[in-house]
């Protein structure tokens, strides 16, 4: 029998998807039971009253949470996030219910062994509830009481070898996709730099320096699995430089439907006839710049003008490679809209090496330049892509040294005047007066 | 570094002091509000100090989850008041 009625909750389990209140009602079921002994170490009652909390919520229009505060583990300024019921004489189960975050690894990689483990504490310790995994990518344990912070992050960080992530001011838990482990695609070592990444910038995941949250993502290639050019203030998306590699007879077998050339590498193979697989109208026709073209069984692509859509090598896995001089491209200013609206980010830096024999110097360069006018200039709670619209891309370029080309260039200018710097005039602003007045008279 | 940066327990007074006289209006503040009392130096270092003196407990963290801020220790609205006066 369950502890409170949830009428209008009962309601989101009604329909045909899997209800996430269905999932608590198992989990305060489960806790009631406690088949397995656990010496629960927070409310049983956690999952009922996290219930009844949402469904007095629902019942008055308002929330019955107080968000933030003052709990976190020793030294850490991020990786705890308050939060309390506003009712607790009604639902004392969850009067504190903090959520923590867990940094997880590079491309989400577990042992079975490992989840079991983060699954017992969060059983002894906490709710039980889990998200995997929150929008920055971290593992995300729902509520806990305060007592519990310290012993929770000391099972973690001794017992487990983990860390916590990224919360509030802080570098936000880097996040990438399975890159060289498992896909043809990836440019770089995208699990290498992120692991580079945490390590490094430790003090910025840990203690809160900026004005604002900030998200480092990495895509191996640009089919960006894990969308950093939406999702991070600065995104880090593997490209190449030389020529996408053609093995002719590759494109032939394609062409000639062999089975064991699927296009798409069978990916949407059975779910429809898809009919014979055609060059013009599955690839060349749809190359967004029309750089290539199927002539006499030859497949010629322009390179200079290829945009790295990637289209072709999806649907051509066994003709067509990635170049071999790889690298990544640096775009900043992503962000969601809270303020100014949705922005995706802006190319900064077109190719980077990738080079962990130098700690990935070109990297960390860009990332240092581009914090330090962020922490100078940026407002309070202003991310760096609100920051590079008011005081303009120009200004970035300049912080970071980066020389501007016609890939930063998103439209015409609108403003006719040009304001000089006087290092970019020949002669700066001094000049010789009666020189000047020799061919023009006053 | 400036000579009062560089120096933890005069850092460390300067901060305790703006913060105490602030104290009236204000208890949380964000990490640029720290700036004004150090205006020669780089915020980085700033940083450093101000986390400094949460890990030796003069000052704590209040974060809303997005947002972190930094406090005389006990001062202003604990999670039990919040909200309150």
């Amino acid at each position: 029998m369950a502890k409170h009625e949830t009428p209008m909750l009962d309601e989101l389990e009604s329909g045909p998807w899997p209800s996430f209140v269905s999932d608590l009602k198992a989990q305060a079921e489960k806790r009631a039971k406690n088949e397995e002994g656990i010496e629960f170490q927070i409310p049983v009652d956690v999952c009922d009253d996290l219930l009844g909390v949402l469904e007095l919520s629902f019942k008055h229009g308002r929330t019955h949470w107080k968000h933030g505060g003052i709990v976190g583990v020793f030294g850490y300024g991020g990786g705890v996030i308050g939060r309390y019921c506003d009712s607790p004489d009604k639902f004392p189960g969850v009067e504190a219910f903090h959520t923590m975050r867990v940094n997880h690894p590079a491309g989400k990689y577990y042992t079975t062994e490992y989840l079991r483990q983060l699954c017992d504490l969060w059983d002894f310790r906490g709710s039980g509830i889990t998200n995997m995994h929150g929008s920055t990518g971290d593992i995300i344990l729902l509520g806990t009481t305060t007592p519990q912070l310290e012993e929770i992050f000391w099972t973690l960080t001794h017992d487990m070898n983990q860390d916590l992530g990224g919360s509030g001011s802080n570098l936000r838990t880097p996040s990438d996709c399975l890159g060289e482990t498992r896909c043809e695609y990836s440019c770089y070592d995208t699990s290498a730099l992120v692991y580079f990444l945490t390590n490094e910038y430790q003090d910025e995941l840990h203690r809160p320096a900026f004005p604002y949250k900030f998200k480092f993502k990495l895509d191996g290639c640009p089919n960006g699995c894990v969308a950093s050019i939406a999702r991070s203030d600065m995104s880090f998306i593997g490209t190449w430089r030389d020529d996408i590699k053609i093995d002719q007879d590759a494109v032939n077998k394609y062409v000639e439907n062999d089975p064991a050339y699927p296009a798409n590498a069978g990916a949407y193979k059975g779910s429809r006839d898809w009919g014979p697989f055609d060059i013009e109208k599955e690839v060349t026709g749809l190359c967004p710049t029309k750089c290539m073209k199927f002539e006499n069984k030859k497949l010629f692509i322009d390179n200079a003008n290829c945009t790295r859509c990637m289209h072709c090598i999806n649907v051509m896995p066994r003709a067509l490679r990635i170049g071999d001089d790889r690298g990544l491209s640096i775009l900043v200013g992503a962000k969601a809209p809270i303020l100014d609206g949705a922005q995706m980010g802006s190319l900064l830096a077109p190719f980077v090496e990738v080079n962990p024999d130098n700690d990935y110097e070109e990297i960390t360069e860009i990332i240092e330049n581009v914090w330090d006018w962020w922490m100078e200039e940026g407002k309070n709670r202003e991310r760096l892509g609100e920051l590079i619209m008011r005081q303009g891309f120009q200004k970035l370029l300049e912080v970071t040294g980066i020389d501007p080309m016609p890939q930063h260039v998103q439209y015409p200018r609108t403003n006719p005047y040009i304001f000089w710097k006087e290092d970019e005039v020949e002669g700066g602003w001094e000049r010789d007066v009666e020189e000047y007045r020799k061919h023009h008279q006053r | 570094m400036s000579e009062l940066l560089d120096n933890t327990e005069a850092a460390t007074k300067a901060v305790v002091d703006w913060l105490t006289k602030k104290q009236k209006s204000k208890t949380k503040f964000y990490i640029k509000d720290f700036y004004k009392i150090f205006p020669d130096d780089k915020p980085r270092a700033i940083k450093k100090v101000i986390n400094k003196m949460v890990e030796t407990g003069e000052l704590e963290f209040w974060s809303s989850g997005s947002t972190t801020m930094y406090g005389l220790k006990g001062a202003g609205k604990q999670h039990s008041t919040e909200g309150e006066e």
